[in-house]
């Protein structure tokens, strides 16, 4: 019994977190990683762009709430979802149009598109702010938990309680979702294949035909998506705030780097190891550890190796680790 | 127009800028202005060597700025009664030992023939040393930490606090940035350009990460303030007779005078400091040193084939830059009085000095310290002005308006908005700077 009860603990306090953690991540990431590949520089508006995804999308979920407009149980940020990743695409096409394809068209060196995108970060951050204010956002409603403590407890008579939130439910169908749909359209659509193409090899792509500026393009309206259904999906789950976006660009750039950047199975492998160590080292492992000691030798402290508040530490030093001894990543990326 | 020309002219207006804030708004904006300026011009000068001379990308100027704030609070502070005999032994013990432990893996690895063996004896090691230095750590942090924690809770300081002796803190930060560095450049110099961004940026978020947390060091999130000061205080000057005599021979109150007393003596300070950097900047760029840099950034491996070590020529200016970065964060705590981690941001921290070198020129250490100027100018200005735009956009509004308010409300985020459009007009229509190199 006291078995089952860690097993529950564990599930409930670091691997549900962390897979729906894990998942944000690795959408994030996969967006990053994407942009690394075709236009072959580190995106630093990346966080940015998710938090400008995710704000239209509060916007007009506020305003189905006004109308009355609801999903029943799930939240009316999914409804709004689609206008959001419309927003998004508008928003990164015209960046491209007015910043980035200038310096494509002159060759620039990738650090100077980093620098580029710096600038873009902080507009977009300006402009964020500026819309929907620096504060704490809540857009979540609907049905809060799919199993609730209680019920669990209720339900298996143990003494853990195993809480799975709506919407990480939802988070994990839709990376699943959205993950086979994009691994389906860049090895199986003729488009998708001209974008591997490309960021493979981009002289020969343009040998055979391939018209660059459309799988910019393309590649750019798939980061929107990506961007935005991350941008909501952890909006959902924690809250949206401006700033928060911005700093999770440190855990997306770890997750595409420790997977390899360019590589897109990389990313989401890169995502869920940088979540599971987070969640992990920052967890208090006393509950469990008491449950699987024998009496008399359970720990006195929280046996937590590192305080929460260091959890962007422990993303970096995962990080750290895996360059030290595969630089281009678990999964070969690429650097340019 | 011959350049010289130019540059004093910007220079010259730059300068125009500040004095018409004197003239405009007050004395005392126009010094609060000029003062920061000339200190996010010393790390502009910082970024300028790594960025323009040597090509490094290095985002985490924030971490370096942060340490060398932390110098000044651990010089300036008086030592706190009894925290070294209650825990702070334990403490520096945990360090030692984890460096032993850390020599220790390194040994095993160079001596032990690769293979499971040798990774299950390191993987032993690393945990055992772990608990074992946290056992040690934790101890004596809850000993420091229980001391009058409402007050002090920390290690405290030197307590340097005399005079012109409290600028000893300004070489000791750029000492802290630079022990800093040299660790972060051995372990991530190595890396691509991109990688080693995506480092630095994190390792910055980590030494934030520390100062905010670990209180026994300096407060953490509860902030040291009152720390000392190399300038006389205001409430001395105004009980001086014979300042608030000379004071009104000059026409001001007393309370107006020792306020841009005490400014104009930073400034001062502040100034000789540039000069000197700038000089030695100045003096390493035209040495064969700093052609030696320019040649190795810009094509290394050419530089290489010479029989130039890049790794370490990377790894000294990586220091040296980040060595002025630290003497200007800690110069910046001992004009704020106090250490703040909360308020350390990637954005202004790191962010807007990239913008600043950019704007200026990079690879030019006069365009390097005008960018400093100029951007830290528009940086404190453009919120009132974003303010009176508003007010003007939204003068037509029926009074009362939610778009109205949200609109004035807003116009403080407008200072983001406008560094971003500054730094990417700059970088298409003059990609090399105001003032760009030679």
């Amino acid at each position: 019994m006291d078995f089952l009860n860690a097993i529950i603990a564990l599930l409930n306090f670091v691997v549900v977190p962390a897979v729906a953690y894990g998942s944000q991540l690795a959408l994030g990431a996969l967006g990053v990683t994407l942009i690394y590949g075709i236009l072959r520089f580190s995106n630093f508006a990346h966080g940015d762009t998710m938090a400008f995804g995710a704000m239209i999308t509060v916007l007009f979920t506020w305003l189905f709430q006004s109308w009355g407009i609801s999903l029943g149980p799930l939240p009316t940020a999914l409804l709004a979802l689609p206008i959001g990743i419309l927003g998004c695409m508008a928003l990164l096409l015209a960046t491209d149009r007015v910043v980035y394809r200038f310096y494509r068209e002159q060759k620039a060196k990738p650090v100077i598109l980093v620098i580029v995108s710096l600038g873009v970060t902080f507009i977009l951050n300006g402009l964020v702010r500026f819309i929907i204010g620096p504060d704490d956002q809540r857009f979540a409603d609907g049905e809060r938990f799919i199993v609730s403590a209680r019920t669990f407890k209720e339900l298996t008579g143990l003494r853990e309680g195993l809480a799975i939130k709506t919407t990480q439910g939802i988070t994990v169908i839709t990376a699943v979702v959205v993950v086979a749909l994009l691994f389906w359209f860049l090895n199986r659509t003729r488009t998708g294949k001209s974008m591997r193409a490309y960021s493979d090899n981009e002289d020969l792509a343009l040998l055979s035909g391939i018209n660059p500026e459309r799988v910019v393009m393309i590649t750019w309206l798939i980061v929107a998506g990506l961007a935005t259904i991350a941008g909501v999906l952890y909006g959902l789950d924690k809250s949206f705030k401006p700033f928060t976006y911005f700093q999770l660009l440190l855990p997306i750039f770890a997750s595409a780097i420790v997977g390899g950047l360019g590589n897109p199975i990389g990313a989401i492998a890169g995502g869920f190891v940088i979540a599971f160590s987070e969640v992990t080292v920052t967890y208090a492992w006393k509950k469990v550890l008491t449950y699987l000691m024998p009496e008399g030798l359970e720990p006195d402290g929280l046996v937590q190796l590192l305080s929460t508040d260091y959890k962007l530490a422990v993303s970096f030093l995962i990080l750290l680790i895996v360059l030290l001894f595969k630089p281009t990543g678990l999964f070969k990326g690429k650097a340019v | 127009m011959n350049p010289v020309l130019k540059n004093s002219l910007l220079f010259a207006a730059v300068g125009a800028m500040i004095l018409y804030t004197g003239f405009s708004q007050s004395w005392n904006t126009a010094l609060v202005v000029l003062n920061m300026g000339l200190i996010s011009a010393i790390m502009a000068l910082g970024v300028n060597l790594q960025w323009g001379f040597a090509g490094l990308f290095n985002v985490g100027i924030m971490g370096f700025v942060a340490l060398g704030g932390l110098a000044a609070v651990l010089m300036g502070v008086s030592p706190t009664p009894g925290a070294w005999s209650a825990g702070g032994w334990n403490i520096l013990a945990a360090f030692v030992f984890a460096i032993g432990v850390i020599i220790a893996v390194v040994m095993l690895r160079k001596r032990m023939v690769p293979g499971w063996p040798r990774a299950a004896a390191v993987f032993f090691l690393i945990v055992a040393g772990f608990f074992g230095y946290r056992a040690l750590f934790d101890s004596g942090v809850v000993a420091v930490e229980a001391i009058n924690p409402a007050l002090t809770g920390n290690l405290g300081g030197l307590g340097i606090d005399r005079g012109l002796w409290v600028a000893l803190a300004w070489p000791v930060g750029g000492l802290f940035a630079a022990g800093a560095a040299w660790v972060i450049g051995k372990t991530a110099l190595g890396l691509r350009s991109d990688y080693l961004a995506i480092a630095t940026l994190g390792i910055a978020e980590i030494i934030i990460a520390v100062l905010k947390n670990e209180d026994w060091l300096a407060r953490g999130v509860k902030n040291v303030v009152g720390l000392p000061r190399p300038t006389p205080y205001e409430i001395d000057l105004q009980n001086d007779p014979v300042f608030v005599e000379r004071a009104a021979g000059f026409g001001l109150d007393a309370v107006t005078a020792s306020t841009l007393y005490v400014k104009l003596l930073y400034a001062g300070l502040f100034t000789v400091v540039l000069v000197l950097l700038l000089v030695l900047a100045q003096r390493a760029l035209n040495s064969p040193w700093g052609r030696m840099m320019r040649a190795i950034r810009d094509n290394e491996v050419a530089a290489e084939a010479m029989g130039k070590d890049v790794t370490a020529r990377h790894l000294q200016i990586f220091v040296l830059g980040s060595a002025i970065c630290g003497v200007a964060g800690a110069m910046m705590t001992t004009l704020d009085g106090q250490l703040t981690p909360g308020t350390y941001q990637p954005l202004r921290f790191t962010f807007l000095v990239w913008v600043m070198v950019i704007v200026g020129g990079s690879g030019n250490n006069f365009g390097a310290v005008l960018g400093g100027f100029l951007i830290w100018f528009l940086w404190v200005q453009v919120e009132p002005m974003g303010l009176w735009l508003m007010q003007v956009i939204t003068s037509g509004m029926a009074e009362g308006s939610a778009l109205k308010a949200h609109l004035i409300e807003s116009a403080a985020h407008m200072r983001l908005f406008t560094m971003g459009l500054v730094l990417l007009l700059v970088l298409r229509f003059s990609p090399r700077g105001l003032i760009p190199e030679k």
